[in-house]
Parts: C-alpha cells; sequence; structure tokens
C-alpha cells in the first residue's frame, strides 16, 4: 500500500508536466470516484461485513458522487492511514479525502492542499481504563499513552504535557487497531486521539466497559475534506456538496421529503432544489441527487454517529448554529 | 604463432579513430554518461518546479523547525522542543542499536544453531532443523507481531510489576534497571578500563609466541577477564567509589527513573534474531560441511579434543565459506529493522519517515535522506565484511 503510494508520488511529481488538472473531468471519465477514508473507524468510516462503507466522512464521498456521477454508490474507497493519506492525495491516488482531517495551517499552506470545510467540529481527549481509578487528565503524570502516527494527536499531546509540567511516554502506532490492541493489552495507561474517535474506538474493545473517557478535551479538532490545491472548480464542488447537505438541514429538506420540496414555494429551497448546477459545472439534479441519496447532514449524522447509531454521540457543537451548534453553511444563492 | 610470416609483417595500420574499439567503447560510455546526467538533472527539475506549481513545500529549511512530538526511547537528549533534523539522528541512532545488538545475537544464536545441526545426536540435529524450517518460513512481520504480543501478554502488568531487590523491575512496560551515574572521579575507573583492554591484547600476543615459541598454553581468557574487570572494580574503590545509581520505583502508574529496557525493542530483536539465525545456521552448516573430512580426522589424530578441532581447525577454515553469505544476511537484518514501525519500535522509518514525514508533508526529501541512510549503512558493513573476509582467507606461507 505505502509503496505504491510513493510510486504513485514519484511518478506523478516526475512525468505529470501540466498542473492545470481538471479532477472532475477525470472523475467524470472514470466514472467513479476515488475517495480516502480510513481504514475502519466505525460511525465515521467503515466496511460493514458485506464489504459496504458507511459513516458520516463517507456520506461525503457519497455526496460529492451523487453530485458530480448522479449515483452515490460509484465511490472507489481507498482505505488510509493517517501517515499514508497527505500522500495519496499528493500523488493523484485519490481525487479527495473523507477522514477525520483536521485543519491546521501548515497541512493547508505547505502540503498543497485545500481544506473544502468542516463536517465535524471535534476536541482531542483522553480514554484510560477504569481500573486506573483517574478522573482527569491532570493526573496522569508520567502515563504512557498510546497513539497514532502522523496525527495532530502527537503534537497536541506533547503541547498538553509540557503545559501542565508532566511527563508521559508516547507509544506511536500505524494504524487504529495497532494502537486500540496496544492500549488493550495495557502497553499503555491511557489511549488519545480525538474524542469522537474515542468513542468508536471503545467499541472495539472486549469489554466497552471497562474504559471511560476522560471529560477534558485538549485541543480544536475541526475535521473536513480535502482537496489538491490548484482545481478551484473541484475544490469548490466539494465545498458545496458539504454545504448543500448542511443547507438541506437548516431548510429542512430531507430524503424523504425531497420530493415534495421540489415544488415548495420558499425561495430559498427553491435555489437549493435548482438553478445553480451550471455554475458549478454540474447537472441541475446535482443538489436533489445528494439530498436525495444521501440526505442532510442531520440525518447523515443521526444514522452514523447520532442517536441512531452505537456510538450515541449527540449534536453538541456540531448542532446547526441555529439551534446551539455552530455547523453553519453560507447560503447557497 | 609458430608462422614465422605472421610474425615478420608489420603490425596492420592502426584503424582510423572512429573505428578504433577503443574509442568507440570510450565514447559510448560517455554518451551514456551524459544522458544519465541529463535524465537525473531533467527528473529532479521536474519534480521541484511540480511540486512548487501545487503549492508543496520543498528544501530542507525543515530541518531546523521545532518538531513538537516526543519519542518513545532515543539515545541522545530529545524532547518536543528539538527540532526535525534532531529525529532524523533519533532515528538512525535507534535503527543502528537494534541493527547492532540484532547481528550480534543472530550471530551467536546461528553458530549454535548450524552447529547443533551436525551434531551426531539425532534428537538436537532434528531441533535445529525444525527451528530453521519454522522461522525460515514464516514471513518475519507476523514473526514480530507474534513476539510483541507474547512479550506484552506474557509479562505482568506494571503494578504487578516482578521486582528483583526493588531495583530492577520487570513488566509489560519493559525492563527497568538502575541507571548509573558518574560522579567526578570516575576518569580514573575509565582509565583503567582502557588500560585492561590493552594489556589482554598484549597478553594475547605474547601468548601466542610463547606457544609458537615453546608450546606452552597460558590461559589468556581468565587472566584478560581479570585484567578488564578486576582492574576496574579495585581502581573504582581506591579512587572512592565516585558511581552511583540511580534505582527506577514504581510511581502512580508507571515506572520511574533507571534505564530501561522497551518491550518494542526486545520484541524486536527477539523476531531479528530468531528469524536471521534461521538463515545463518544454514550457512553456518554449509560451511562446516564444505571443510573435508579429512582436516577434522587430522586434527583429532594429532590428539586435539573434538571442541579444539571445531575452533582450532574447522571454523577457521569453515569461515571463508562462511563469511560472504554471512553479510547477506547482516544486510537483510539492516533493512529489515524497518518493520519496526508495526510494532511501534521509533526507528528511522518510523520516526523521520513516518511521524516526521507526515507533519512536514515533505515526503521527496525526506525519502531520499532514508535511502541515503540505508544505502550508506549497508555499504559500511559490506565493507566491512570484506574486509574481515580478506583478512580471513588463506594465507599462503
Ligand atoms: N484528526 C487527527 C487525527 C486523525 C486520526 O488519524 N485519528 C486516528 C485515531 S486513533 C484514526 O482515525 N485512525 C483510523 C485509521 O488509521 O484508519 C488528524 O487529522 O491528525
Amino acid at each position: 500500500m505505502r509503496k505504491s503510494v510513493l510510486l504513485g508520488l514519484a511518478t506523478a511529481a516526475i512525468f505529470s508536466s501540466s498542473v492545470q488538472a481538471d479532477t472532475l473531468e477525470d472523475v467524470k471519465k472514470a466514472g467513479v470516484l476515488k475517495c480516502g477514508v480510513s481504514t475502519g473507524l466505525g460511525g465515521f468510516s467503515a466496511a460493514d461485513d458485506k464489504g459496504n462503507w458507511k459513516g458520516l466522512d463517507v456520506d461525503v464521498c457519497r455526496a460529492v458522487a451523487a453530485a458530480v456521477l448522479g449515483d452515490a454508490s460509484k465511490v472507489k474507497y481507498n482505505p488510509l492511514t493517517a501517515k499514508e493519506r497527505f500522500t495519496a492525495l499528493q500523488s493523484g491516488e485519490i481525487d479527495m479525502l473523507s477522514r477525520n482531517t483536521t485543519w491546521t495551517l501548515t497541512r493547508d499552506a505547505s502540503l498543497g492542499l485545500n481544506f473544502a470545510g468542516v463536517n465535524y467540529y471535534d476536541g482531542q481527549g483522553f480514554m484510560v481504563t477504569k481500573a486506573l481509578g483517574v478522573d482527569s487528565a491532570l493526573k496522569l503524570d508520567g502515563a504512557a499513552v498510546c497513539i497514532q502516527a502522523g496525527t495532530t494527536t502527537e503534537l497536541n499531546l506533547a503541547d498538553y504535557f509540557k503545559a501542565n509540567n508532566m511527563k508521559y511516554k508516547a507509544i506511536t502506532f500505524d494504524t487504529s487497531d495497532q494502537t486500540i490492541k496496544g492500549f488493550e493489552s495495557g502497553r499503555c495507561d491511557m489511549l488519545t486521539s480525538d474524542q469522537s474517535q474515542l468513542y468508536s474506538l471503545r467499541i472495539k474493545l472486549a469489554k466497552p466497559d471497562s474504559a471511560i473517557v476522560l471529560p477534558e478535551v485538549i485541543s480544536k479538532e475541526p475535521l473536513g475534506p480535502v482537496v489538491r490545491q490548484g482545481d478551484d472548480k473541484w475544490f469548490n464542488i466539494v465545498k458545496w456538496s458539504l454545504n448543500a447537505m448542511i443547507n438541506a438541514e437548516e431548510m429542512g429538506v430531507t430524503s424523504k421529503n425531497v420530493d415534495e420540496m421540489k415544488t415548495s414555494k420558499d425561495p430559498a429551497i427553491g435555489r437549493l432544489m435548482g438553478g445553480q448546477g451550471e455554475k458549478l459545472g454540474l447537472d441541475d439534479s446535482w443538489s436533489y441527487n445528494i439530498i436525495k441519496q444521501v440526505g442532510n447532514y442531520g440525518e447523515s449524522f443521526e444514522r452514523n454517529v447520532g442517536t441512531g447509531s452505537p456510538l450515541k454521540i449527540s449534536r453538541g457543537l456540531n448542532a446547526l448554529w441555529s439551534k446551539g451548534g455552530i455547523m453553519y453553511a453560507p447560503p447557497i444563492r | 604463432m609458430s608462422d614465422p610470416r605472421h610474425n615478420s609483417t608489420e603490425l596492420p595500420s592502426k584503424p582510423p579513430i572512429w573505428n578504433d574499439p577503443k574509442y568507440r567503447a570510450l565514447f559510448f560510455q560517455a554518451i551514456l554518461i551524459a544522458g544519465l546526467a541529463f535524465f537525473g538533472y531533467t527528473i529532479i527539475q521536474n519534480t521541484l518546479s511540480n511540486m512548487e506549481a501545487r503549492g508543496i513545500s520543498t528544501g530542507f529549511a525543515f530541518m531546523s523547525e521545532k518538531s513538537g512530538f516526543d519519542i518513545l526511547q532515543s539515545l541522545i537528549p530529545f524532547d518536543s522542543d528539538s527540532t526535525y533534523g534532531k529525529t532524523f539522528i533519533v532515528g538512525i541512532l535507534n535503527t543502528l542499536l537494534v541493527t547492532g545488538l540484532g547481528i550480534i545475537f543472530a550471530t551467536i544464536l546461528g553458530f549454535i544453531i548450524g552447529i547443533a545441526r551436525l551434531s551426531n545426536n539425532w534428537l538436537i540435529s532434528r531441533l535445529a532443523a525444525v527451528y530453521i524450517e519454522t522461522f525460515r518460513n514464516i514471513p518475519l512481520l507476523i514473526q514480530l507481531f507474534f513476539w510483541y504480543f507474547v512479550v506484552l501478554k506474557s509479562l505482568p502488568q506494571v503494578r504487578n510489576s516482578i521486582s528483583f531487590f526493588d531495583s530492577v523491575f520487570l513488566s509489560n512496560r519493559g525492563l527497568y534497571i538502575p541507571s548509573p551515574i558518574f560522579e567526578n572521579g570516575f576518569i580514573y575507573t575509565g582509565i583503567a578500563i582502557l588500560a585492561g583492554i590493552i594489556g589482554s591484547l598484549i597478553l594475547k600476543k605474547w601468548a601466542r609466541k610463547r606457544q609458537e615459541k615453546t608450546g606452552q598454553t597460558f590461559p589468556v581468557f581468565l587472566s584478560s577477564l581479570g585484567l578488564i574487570i578486576l582492574l576496574p572494580i579495585i581502581v573504582l574503590f581506591l579512587s572512592g567509589n565516585p558511581l552511583s545509581w540511580e534505582i527506577p520505583k514504581l510511581g502512580r502508574f508507571n515506572i520511574q527513573g533507571g534505564a530501561s529496557l522497551i518491550p518494542e525493542l526486545f520484541a524486536l530483536l527477539l523476531g531479528l534474531s530468531i528469524y536471521t539465525a534461521a538463515f545463518i545456521a544454514e550457512i553456518v552448516r554449509s560451511g562446516i560441511t564444505a571443510v573435508s573430512h579429512g582436516q577434522t580426522e587430522a586434527a583429532l589424530s594429532v590428539g586435539l579434543t573434538p571442541a579444539q578441532t571445531l575452533r582450532l581447525v574447522v571454523i577457521p577454515q569453515a569461515l571463508r565459506v562462511i563469511i560472504p553469505p554471512l553479510t547477506s544476511q547482516y544486510l537483510n537484518l539492516f533493512k529489515n529493522s524497518s518493520l519496526a514501525t508495526a510494532i511501534g519500535y521509533p526507528d528511522l522509518v518510523a520516526v523521520f519517515m513516518g511521524t516526521t514525514l507526515n507533519q512536514t508533508g515533505q515526503a521527496v526529501e525526506i525519502i531520499a535522506m532514508t535511502m541515503a541512510v540505508y544505502l550508506t549503512v549497508s555499504l559500511l558493513i559490506s565493507m566491512f565484511m570484506n574486509w574481515y573476509n580478506a583478512k580471513m582467507s588463506l594465507v599462503e606461507r
């Protein structure tokens, strides 16, 4: 896997003399969207036992496929570890990355990438075994910590312990499966990651009840889809596919009522339902397809990580701005 | 040659320069090199300008930026304030540590198994054969996971650490031992150790000369041991014991203080040594069987014991057959150590090509540097082994 990524990077860097990439054209020609996801993080991106990918991040891929190809199922998922993801995107192995990736200045400015919005507002937290008898991260001086390589997690952890004058030992693994096994075997006292991921890693434990997530949130982790820099048309498409989902929730348009809403008298809903496609270089039914096939943001949230899922995460920050959260999409007009 | 006419005729006139095979060869080689150089140059230029156009940072400025992360094991002082450049050094040292130790253990184990394989004792030779066939036929990565798991699962949790005299602790967090703190006067002991080593080298030379002259042997090994160990100990106490120990102790979660051998290193060493030893054993076996049986018979008949025969007659000759393939096993072990990243050992690939690459995004530079390290160290290992091979090869008298 990693080899092919490197090889891809090398060949792409060497032989593509033109940088005027047109990802939209490429995706249309291929008839399938290559989307980078995680290697398996329940609720966000994970394959079920039949090999179907599901999750909040997967739904962004599906939304883009629905908008561009008219069919949300035309996605080829490429599972990537934290370490592999940016190289895979830079090299053109994937058309977009939707894998709980934190938007930071360094990533945005020096990797040749663009973040197309935020589909989950997260923050880093800690998970410890109940038996440890600890109720706050500030009592973890001297602890051994399991983390995943190539994440913002590694950096926040160092910052947090330094700021609080505490020592720790970090055991760094490549994949989340190894990380959770390290934690389970007692190699580490705690596991740290974005809080949402802690919940989904916890259900992978043999005894999920034996671990608790501590209340502290030590960082800001706005997670969102990423595209290559230098292809503004494609950047817009991914950005507005996500925005369409969020706007649809705000306007009360769901996968169930979208057909009735087509005839709505509300001009804002009318704009959501049609008339904007051409500006994005898409079919006019792009947003209808997204809502019909994938659903609005709220539906996706409930189904994958919310009350309708094993994770049971409450909306919190991710509620719409009009409902006490900070999820806010620019208007479609 | 016997034809006289041929001898007497003049040399054929020199062909014109474009037909002279010597110049022609030179010419084509020059073209080839120029072509390759141009190709390489174009690749680099193209890569750089493409990355520039795509907004990917290039260059080596990142090496002096603050890293912001910590590394589990470092042979030099390192923390999150250290630079990315230092992560490179830490990674190299961790790779060299596991390679060096791995080569030592794999060689010892390989020789033992290889000799056992040739044992006249049926059981021993069968066991050795089973060892070889098992370990060289299972992919190393799987063995590493296995050992890591075995190490983590078979050792107790920290709070139930096995402790020896409350100063050595063993648990699935690793082996913690007291670490020495050298105080001012320790330099004398250091000098004594050095003197001991030099002394025993001289002793060895002297004993050899004496044996060649008189045939008498001298207990070089024991007396060297005395020189290298006893002498420094005596000096240590005479100089007022300027050495103290930092004793590890069980903290709230973890063991704190002292020096530690982390389970990741332990598992990696175990995996690499056991795997490589299986190949070395076969090399040793074929080396020994290559020494003709007459040598053994002759040695035994002049009165050497079987152990002496093996040590003084067979192995020195077998080494000539063993060393070249042994070199490639050492190289394999070195390169295989890059699997460390799978079990969380912070080697060069895990630290530098993993975390540093990911945090900076400078894939091309970092991968090139990593490859350069592997290439350089491999060449150094080969060079050393070639030197050793030349030293061991037959000296005609
Ligand atoms: N949001 C952070 C962390 C993302 C991350 O990779 N988290 C781990 C949690 S252990 C994960 O999702 N792993 C899943 C995988 O490797 O497939 C970042 O962008 O650096």
